[in-house]
């Protein structure tokens, strides 16, 4: 807990600690009141028109007054708006952030266990699924509102970077579970949750390859989907039957139908993957054939589909993670020209889909920072995309495609207080966001302190570690990125999974990054410091009360093909 | 998939293959553009026109209206408006078929997990950006059986594509083709050659075995069909709250091979397992459309052909494992001597360029007439897949889909000029060529100005360090920042300074 001296500014609001005695305060813990007047700011409300100049009331929670002469209640502490713009707080419209570390991804999962499972569940052993009936990598029966982590501390990072509220979806398998819109604020996990479930998210990659379970193939995992919806659907009908005629064979339970059921009754949309033209064309189709409302994510290159994607009515949540050329990739790899054109065009897909009039959203798609979606929106306006209408996907347009647009999306009396002020436009590099609202309640931004010396040398680039843990040797991949003053982004990747770097820094030949991860089902923050010159690292990694050395090499960037080779054996002739 | 080896020997057989396989072409750049404007007639005139039905016509022409064909003769007058192909000293024949291929599926070929994967679906994966559609397009290939592999006793549901290079995967089967399926028989579905580590052996592992298993999924089938006819009667009849049976997208399919709706494409080598599945069929009550690859045929062609079953063969592809030695070249011309109903197909997407050629080699193995070698990879596969009506021949009133050679197709100096799909050109070879240089200017100009943003990037990266170098001190340690976490006004157990609207403070 930090703790901030409130001084002499106690007595100048008297009326206001009066409230504070009297309210019976929701928030308790004795902090800061519920009432708040931003005075004379120019506020994009994003929903109607920008007006300058003007007064935003906020009352436990709430907007209750949006007005250049609206009346400020006396418990109301007033911010000084000059010079500020305020908007509604950023929706990242499809993330896992601040949820617990996923199940082993791929794991086939019983249909109807008897016992309630909590999450997170320890890796299962793995068993190679026979059909749809071992429904493997399904758990639609995990809702990310009960998966809230309030360990994770990217809810801060996202905070101050102007995203008040996320859509979290849990991770792993085909039908890893359903979404909640999550607001980033809340002493205890539940006060996240502004609504669940409002989407299940699909993921039709394969990841077992030709040897595992089934399905191990694209279209393997198309037929699987379907036949869990059709089973679903089924499902639904048979009981209803059972109902009126209890006299015949029982319809056994399931608890993936009966989660999807419960979920699909309550409207919910489908998320699905498709990112290139094949795909999303594809998507199209899905969505009729699944009868579900389908919203695409993905979607980098609809400048190729705008029209179709418009003609079927399905929304799309852009990945703001645009391609680019792989930083280590083999000088012999000639990308081909679609390759390049699409890297090239991606940033216009979100100016296409406005043209077209379809309903877009932004999500982070793995971008490690808040200001990195900016950039990279601000990259889709370079292309074409209006300014406004940019805006109005990172807000409004999502709490559309989710359903909460009548709570959040835009600044209007009676939504939820999530405002982001900022001392400029929110798409130019240079400006500040100065104070965040989430739920009424106020988050107010430090700059970080960076370190003074500039780095010698980049360390930017994929590192191998090495490392022994009582478990014995480790072995994990960091791929870091370094900016121009030492910041350090990027992942870390090892056998219990992909962690992105929190903060991270590297001044002169030293270097230091936090990542969390979860180490035995609880997430870590793990901390790497040490020195770096261009072809080595060393240091020392440590966590809660354990510490190792580590060493650190460039590898080549050569690709192991023996993973292929079981594939070439089988034959198709 | 074929070996590797196998492969490269037969590169080196057959050196005659286009140069223009070799280089990726932008579908963008490829086709004209798909749409559904009205297009004007298209004249070919001063052809070899190989009709495949009727004989060879010198010196013909043929007229194209609506994406068919509407005349075809020794001398058609020009219609106004009509564009002219000169193909003078050129050859035309139907665009060829090819009966067995993988092209142009998103992600694997084989749902390898089980032996029975007839609830997966090729036409659900066509994935109209892959480069092998351009590829075949050029070896004038212009209709293609996709299919699933063969990894299982009953595998995948297959589709039958136009190669319209540049259409979207929606528009690239078909229309009205029967959807078949995949059967393999022997060492792949049992899985002689290989196993996965740390893996059971899945079953089958004998031919006996993916006998019992076609059986037992089509007695499951058969039961499933008669539980829906069961529940259909009742619910006509008036009876309410039945549970309806649950739709098996396994199942699903064989009930359509069981009513005749869906071919069976069987993969299969050796004359017993032929025989096998000739024996399940007719005690099923299901027709075996084709059988695909079927090196043994030439021992049991007459019980191919009273079982009425199509033959889909390699020219001369055989020796890449042990149920494939007992191959001979002369396969295809004795089952077309015996009744049998023979394609000649290309399993591969390069083995696909050089179809012509390869029928061509039953002229030399067998002693095959030049018409009943080019009828090997058109009107025959056409009846095969049941789209003759449509495609196969150049006639009135068929499909213009065609091809224009240089040379005589059965030549292995043919090259092909032009192909076309529904009177449209999808390949054109002098178009190709002149647009290479436009097509690397593209490239180079992408990867210039990648590079430069790069460069940019950098150069400014450098320009705010030495800012920062001139403005700030050299310190001796460096000190990590802090989390650059904000601090939460709840938290600080205070009222914050914020409140302070004289000083107007953040």
């Amino acid at each position: 807990m930090r703790t901030r001296v409130f001084g002499a500014c106690c007595t100048v609001f008297a009326p206001l600690i009066v409230a504070l005695c009297l309210a019976p305060n929701a928030r308790g813990q004795g902090g800061e009141p519920p009432y708040f007047a931003i005075r004379g700011a120019k506020i994009v409300t994003v929903s109607g028109r920008t007006a300058e100049n003007s007064t935003v009331i906020i009352s436990r929670g709430i907007i209750t007054a949006i007005a250049a002469d609206a009346k400020i209640p006396d418990e109301a502490w007033i911010i000084d708006g000059k010079g500020l713009t305020v908007y509604p707080g950023l929706i990242d419209s499809f993330t896992d952030l601040g949820l617990m570390a996923p199940p082993a991804p791929g794991a086939p999962t019983a249909g109807t266990p008897g016992a309630t499972e909590a999450a997170p569940r320890p890796p299962q052993t793995q068993v190679p699924a026979r059909g749809p009936e071992d429904r493997p990598g399904t758990t639609p029966w995990r809702d990310a509102a009960d998966e809230v982590n309030l360990g994770d501390k990217r809810i801060e990072t996202w905070r101050n970077g102007g995203f008040t509220t996320v859509v979290a979806a849990p991770k792993g398998g085909f039908f890893p579970g359903q979404a909640a819109v999550l607001d980033l604020v809340g002493d205890r996990a539940g006060d996240f949750v502004v609504k669940s479930p409002v989407a299940i998210p699909l993921n039709l990659s394969v990841t077992g390859g030709f040897g595992s379970g089934f399905p191990n193939s694209l279209m393997g995992v198309l037929a699987y989907v379907r036949q869990v919806f059709l089973d679903t659907d089924w499902s639904t009908r048979a009981q209803a039957a059972y109902e009126h005629n209890a006299h015949v064979e029982r319809p056994a339970y399931d608890r993936t139908e009966a989660s999807l059921a419960t979920a699909l009754q309550k409207h919910v949309v489908v998320l699905i993957p498709a990112n290139n033209s094949v795909q999303i064309q594809r998507s199209l189709e899905l969505a009729d054939r699944w009868k579900v409302n389908g919203v695409i994510y993905g979607g980098q290159m609809a400048y190729e589909d705008a029209a179709d994607i418009a003609a079927k009515k399905l929304p799309v949540l852009v990945n703001a993670k645009w391609p680019e050329a792989e930083k280590d990739a083999d000088p012999e790899d000639k990308p081909s020209l679609r390759e390049l054109r699409f890297r090239d065009r991606a940033p216009s897909a979100p100016a296409a889909l406005a043209k077209a009039n379809v309903k877009f959203a932004f999500y982070s798609g793995g971008l490690a920072a808040p200001k990195d979606v900016l950039k990279a929106v601000k990259k889709s306006i370079d292309a074409g995309l209006p300014a406004d209408a940019a805006l109005r996907a990172l807000t409004l347009s999502a709490a559309e495609i989710y359903g909460v647009s009548d709570r959040m999306g835009s600044i209007e009396v009676g939504k939820i207080a999530n405002l982001v002020v900022a001392d400029g436009d929110l798409f130019e590099e240079k400006t500040k966001i100065k104070l965040v609202f989430v739920d009424g309640r106020r988050f107010e931004t430090h700059e970080p302190e960076k370190p003074k010396d500039p780095p010698k040398g980049d360390i930017t680039g994929k590192w191998k570690l090495t490392f022994t843990t009582p478990e014995g040797a480790e072995e994990a991949i960091a791929d870091l990125s370094m900016e121009k003053d030492g910041t350090l982004t990027g992942t870390v990747t090892s056998k219990r999974g992909t962690g992105s770097i929190l903060s991270g820094w590297a001044s002169g030949e030293k270097f230091s990054f936090v990542i969390n991860l979860p180490v035995n089902g609880t997430p870590t923050d793990v901390t790497f410091s040490g020195t770096f010159d261009a072809t080595s690292l060393k240091g020392s990694l440590s966590l809660s009360g354990f510490s190792t050395d580590f060493t650190g090499t460039k590898p080549g960037a050569r690709t192991d093909h023996a993973a292929l080779s079981a594939i070439a054996t089988e034959g198709a002739r | 998939m074929k070996l590797q080896s196998t492969r490269n020997a037969r590169l080196i057989s057959f050196i005659v293959v286009a140069a223009v396989n070799l280089i990726a072409v932008s579908r963008a750049f490829a086709a004209d553009p798909p749409d559904a404007a009205p297009r004007p007639a298209i004249l070919i005139q001063n052809a070899t026109i190989l009709t495949v039905s009727h004989g060879t016509i010198e010196h013909g022409s043929i007229l194209i209206r609506d994406g068919k064909i509407a005349e075809v003769g020794q001398s058609i007058a020009k219609p106004q408006g009509a564009e002219v192909i000169n193909a003078n000293g050129q050859f035309v024949m139907p665009g060829i078929i090819d009966c067995h291929s993988h092209i142009a599926v998103d992600g694997s070929v084989n749902e390898g997990s089980v032996s029975v994967s007839s609830m997966v679906n090729i036409a659900d994966v066509l994935n109209p950006d892959d480069i092998d559609i351009y590829r075949d397009l050029a070896g004038g290939v212009t209709v293609a059986n996709v299919l699933h592999g063969s990894a299982n006793s009953i595998g995948g549901q297959t589709v039958v594509i136009k190669l319209r290079w540049g259409a979207p995967a929606s528009r690239l089967p078909f229309e009205g083709a029967l959807p078949g399926i995949k059967f393999a028989l022997g060492e792949n579905p049992k899985r002689s050659n290989f196993s996965i580590r740390g893996q059971e052996k899945r079953y089958p592992a004998t031919r006996m075995g993916v006998e019992e298993t076609i059986r037992a999924a089509f007695t499951e089938a058969r039961d499933y069909k008669s539980k829906w006819d069961d529940y259909n009667k009742r619910t006509s009849a008036g009876e309410k709250n039945l549970i309806p049976p649950r739709r098996d997208l396994r199942l699903d399919p064989l009930v359509e091979v069981l009513e005749g709706k869906r071919y069976v494409h069987a993969h299969c080598y050796r004359e017993d397992e032929i025989l096998m599945l000739l024996r399940v069929a007719k005690e099923f009550g299901f027709k075996v459309r084709t059988l695909q690859h079927v090196l043994e045929g030439y021992k049991v062609a007459d019980e191919i052909a009273a079982a009425g079953a199509g033959a889909s063969t390699f020219s001369d592809w055989w020796a890449y494992k042990v149920e494939a030695y007992d191959a001979i070249p002369y396969n295809a011309a004795i089952m077309t001597r015996r009744g049998v109903l023979v394609s000649i197909n290309s399993d591969d997407a390069e083995e696909a360029t050089h179809l012509n050629q390869e029928a061509a080699k039953s002229i030399r193995y067998g002693g095959l007439s030049r018409e009943e070698a080019l009828k090997m990879v058109t009107i025959n596969p056409a009846i095969q897949l049941g789209i003759d009506k449509r495609v196969g021949s150049i006639d009135v009133g068929k499909d213009a889909d065609l091809v224009i050679y240089n040379h005589d197709p059965l030549s292995a100096y043919a090259v092909v000029q032009k192909t076309l799909i529904d009177g449209r050109v999808y390949f054109d070879r002098s178009r190709d060529i002149a647009e290479r240089a436009d097509r690397e200017k593209e490239k180079k100009a992408l990867i210039e100005k990648e590079k430069k943003a790069a460069a940019e990037k950098k150069a400014e990266d450098k320009k705010s360090d030495d800012k920062k170098q001139n403005e700030k001190k050299l310190e001796d340690k460096p000190k990590p920042p802090h989390s650059g976490r904000g601090s939460t006004a709840d938290e600080s157990g205070g009222v914050g300074s914020a409140a302070d609207s004289d000083r107007g403070a953040l």
